[in-house]
């Protein structure tokens, strides 16, 4: 009494268990980003058009981007090329394209995780006057009244000059020493202009640009981070079938040669999604 | 190349062979029951753990039930208990909830949320669902077990995660989570640790859902015996087909969503949290800029397929048992199939009419108006095929039979009395009011819970090979049908009234309360009565397990092909691979010896 289509079709359908679960696992994935996409939408459309909650365009590094999207894109095609290596019955080749696969996913990451970086250590402070001031800060940079050292400005929570949490709660700003981006134009990596002054009192909120910083920073983290977990995921069976699951390819070429299509479909998926997400958050 | 390929696959199929009969070595306890990968074995896991949470939600509410009967009041012994279990768990946690045995607002505000989100991720789906499409769906297609016996395991046990945390976020600072089961924000965005744990425990809820999805869909298009074709197939598993898709197309938006809330909690963003919040005097640092309708939009788009996740299971098996007792085929079989299809479509672009209060404006409440009309024809003719089925037959009142049909006219009630809900204008006025509540639990309670009763009694002797006690399944069924009319019926007097749903003290300083609020008493007093009819249920349950008298595997003389395999099904289900040869429902065919043509008969 074994369980049947676990390696061969079914004749009515056409397909072997596991080709059929993935698809349907792949729909309700479409339904998760689906939903996250909507929210883009929404938040996107609600953004206002003046103030520091305006809806950032062109913010991100386009070329880094592009350059990611070329990674993944490759990698689909390597992916391919080690599932047909196993159906032409070539271990070797499937080894190398799978590695392949494996070290793209790893740089995709890598260079994901530069973006990130440099998101996180980079400030907004918001004026009570509505005007936002954007540029880097470190530690130093930030003087309080009485004089303590400023520690991980990073999640610094300030409410019109004074801080709101942790360890230095209830500190009353002096001034923050910020070194504003260039302006629009010369991109915000170039040259920075002379570090400013800003008083304590005129100060609403201090904030890098991570997830807290406004919709659309909470939306790009949440879509490329759920992605970014998905690309692991992927990484991980990936691995799975190049190193330790490679053995039943000598016990059951077939059913080894399906489950690298599964992984692949998912891997295919997790591109596509990307695909989206380009043009969503660093073109449009 | 063809030619390959063929000879790879049988190869392949020696040696999936090899590898399978190595598994049927007598197994450990702990791989036969614990992480075990049977259908059964699971489907009792998901029973037991379904049963032992529903009982805790009701357990719950029967608390509240004091709180609304007799406000203010001390409890007399349980409230003591209560208080001290929580003061031990977490300091000072008992006294803020209980003190004395005197429920506070906010204890109160808990309990609800939790009643609600046990009852349903915990208790119902589990039991309709999990226990119900494992056991039932593979048996009676003619399977072996489900397609992906591990996922099937692991499917189970996310769902036992995703309990425990549920459980244990009663004894966290704060207590559990106290936003209402639909946990809108931005109250749940500034909510105590306990809506953290929910939001944890719902993602391990959903997983577990989604896994099993995948894997009932799967199952059902690939495992079906020989001859069982699509229109063969019992109305059981095309409601469970149907449900299948249900959560896996409609809970991943609500795993964003409270991936989403999550973030909003932990890593300080604004998805749901407006601009200028100012939560208790203080103006919120969050950035606002996000929008607490798109958390409800996201919630109820899972929050209206599940209703139907709740009651199609229910549907299936009263037809299955209303079938096999009253002797004859069912009533419209293809239309009961394709009304389950078009639900289960149509389920999908009506989820805004739980919105109607929120302004979204008068075309999208036009446009879900329409839409929710429109889908209680599918629902009525499903209902009127099972009534119509009833026509003419000898009809054999036992006890799961008596459940099914005590299904009919409380689903009915509750169906019924949800068309005026789906009417914007009147909508306004009833809308988060009792009606509300006797509404959906006229549907959920009466309704989905004595079809898994129903379903409990049908399909015990295959599971263990004895009845269970008609005498006493009699008296829970009686005793059930009476107290739940005694709680639901009343509610609908007191929302027309206009008693508000969340009102911890049941309207006691509302002057328009008055005339109803007294029925709050025998609405607390059925509640409790309820918990004592189900004594006969558990007793009867353990005790018919070693007890219970001895059957064939056939008892009920049912046609569909689980009855085909013994009982209890040994792993792998049956003796030699089953064949169809004729539709479900073939009772008392003309010229045929007996009452019944088992589907797996050649002739």
């Amino acid at each position: 009494m074994d369980i049947p289509y676990t390696v061969l079709p079914r004749k009515d359908t056409g397909l072997w268990n596991a080709k059929v679960g993935i698809w349907l696992f792949l729909a309700s994935e479409v339904m998760l980003f689906g939903a996250l996409f909507s929210t883009y939408i929404l938040l996107r459309v609600n953004s206002p058009e003046t103030g520091a909650l305006k809806w950032p365009h062109h913010l991100l590094n386009v070329p880094i981007g592009t350059f990611n999207t070329g990674v993944l894109i490759f990698s689909s095609i390597t992916v391919i090329l080690a599932w047909a290596s196993l159906v032409l019955k070539n271990l070797k080749a499937f080894k190398w394209w799978m590695g392949i696969t494996i070290l793209c996913g790893l740089a995709f990451l890598g260079i994901k995780s530069r973006e990130y970086y440099q998101k996180f250590t980079h400030y907004g402070v918001f004026l009570r006057d509505g005007t936002v001031i954007t540029g880097h800060m470190k530690n130093e940079d930030v003087k309080l009244k009485e004089g303590e050292v400023t520690r991980y400005i990073s999640n610094l929570q300030v409410v019109n000059g004074v801080v709101n949490a942790g360890p230095m709660k209830g500190s009353e700003i002096e001034h923050v020493m910020i070194a504003p981006d260039a302006p629009a134009g010369h991109g915000h990596e170039a040259a920075e202009h002379k570090a400013e002054k800003i008083e304590g009192k005129d100060i609403a909120r201090i904030a890098s640009y991570g997830p807290w910083y406004s919709p659309y920073f909470a939306i790009y983290f949440t879509l490329t981070g759920l992605h970014a977990i998905h690309v692991f995921g992927g990484m991980v069976v990936n691995t799975f079938m190049w190193g330790p699951g490679t053995k039943m390819y000598f016990t059951n070429p077939q059913r080894f040669t399906n489950r690298v299509e599964v992984a692949g479909l998912f891997w295919h998926f997790v591109d596509l999604v990307w695909i989206f997400l380009f043009p969503v958050l660093y073109l449009l | 190349m063809e030619a390959t390929v063929h000879d790879q696959h049988g190869h392949a199929t020696d040696h999936a062979h090899d590898a399978h009969h190595e598994e049927h070595k007598e197994l450990s306890f702990f791989w036969k029951y614990i992480f075990a990968t049977d259908h059964k074995v699971i489907g009792m896991q998901y029973l037991f753990t379904g049963l032992i949470f529903l009982l805790f939600g009701f357990c719950l509410m029967m608390m509240m039930r004091w709180q609304l009967a007799y406000p203010g009041k001390p409890m007399p012994v349980v409230g003591n208990l209560v208080c001290s279990a929580l003061n031990m768990a977490c300091k000072g946690l008992g006294d803020e909830s209980m003190q004395g045995g005197v429920m506070s607002p906010a204890f109160y505000n808990s309990l609800g949320a939790m009643h609600g989100t046990i009852m349903i991720f915990l208790g119902v789906v589990p039991l309709a669902f999990g226990a119900f499409g494992n056991f039932v769906v593979p048996l009676q297609i003619g399977a072996v077990d489900m397609a992906f016996p591990r996922i099937n395991a692991a499917s189970y046990w996310s769902l036992f995660v995703g309990g425990i945390v549920m459980f244990v976020s009663f004894f966290v600072p704060g207590g559990a989570a106290s936003s209402g089961w639909t946990s809108y924000s931005p109250l749940a965005g500034i909510a105590t640790t306990g809506q953290t744990l929910w939001l944890v425990g719902m993602i391990f809820l959903i997983t577990s859902s989604l896994l099993g999805a995948v894997n009932f869909i799967t199952t059902i298009i690939q495992l079906r015996a020989p001859g069982m074709t699509w229109m063969r197939l019992p109305f059981f598993v095309w409601a469970q087909f149907v449900t299948g898709f249900l959560l896996l197309l409609a809970f991943p938006p609500l795993e964003a969503a409270g991936v989403m809330q999550l973030m909003d909690r932990l890593a300080g963003t604004s998805f749901f949290l407006p601009s200028g919040l100012v939560v208790t005097g203080m103006p919120s640092v969050v950035s606002g800029g996000g929008s607490p309708l798109l958390w409800q939009h996201l919630f109820w788009f899972l929050g209206h397929p599940e209703v139907y996740v709740l009651i199609l299971p229910a549907m299936g098996i009263v037809c299955e048992v209303i079938a096999c007792n009253t002797r004859k085929p069912i009533w419209g079989y293809r239309s009961l199939v394709f009304s389950v299809l078009f639900l289960g479509f149509l389920s999908f672009v009506v989820w805004a009419h739980h919105m109607y209060m929120t302004g979204m404006g008068q075309k999208i409440s036009t446009f879900f108006q329409t839409t929710t009309v429109i889908i209680s024809v599918p629902s009525v003719i499903i209902l009127s095929a099972l009534f119509i089925s009833l026509w003419g037959g000898s009809i054999r009142f036992n006890t799961p039979m008596l459940f099914a049909l005590g299904f009919l006219p409380m689903f009915g009630i509750g169906g019924l009395t949800g068309l005026p809900l789906a009417f914007n204008a009147i909508d306004l006025y009833l809308h988060d009011s009792y009606y509300v509540i006797a509404h959906f639990h006229y549907v959920v309670a009466p309704g989905t819970l004595f079809g898994l009763f129903a379903g409990i009694y049908h399909w015990y002797p295959k599971a263990t090979g004895r009845m269970m006690n008609e005498c006493w399944g009699k008296v829970h069924f009686w005793g059930s049908f009476v107290c739940m009319n005694g709680i639901f019926m009343p509610m609908f007097l007191q929302g027309m009234a206009g008693v508000g749903r969340r009102w911890y003290d049941g309207g006691q300083t509302y002057e328009f309360a008055q005339g109803v609020i007294h029925s709050n008493v025998g609405i607390s007093m059925s509640a409790w009565a309820l918990a004592l009819f189900q004594i006969p249920f558990i007793i009867n349950f353990f005790w018919s397990i070693r007890h219970g008298k001895k059957v064939s595997d056939n008892p009920w003389e049912a046609t569909t092909i689980e009855w085909a395999a013994p009982s209890p099904p040994p792993h792998g289900n049956f003796v030699e691979t089953p064949e169809a040869y004729r539709g479900p429902y073939e009772y008392s065919v003309p010229g045929h010896p007996k009452d019944f043509t088992p589907q797996s008969q050649t002739a």
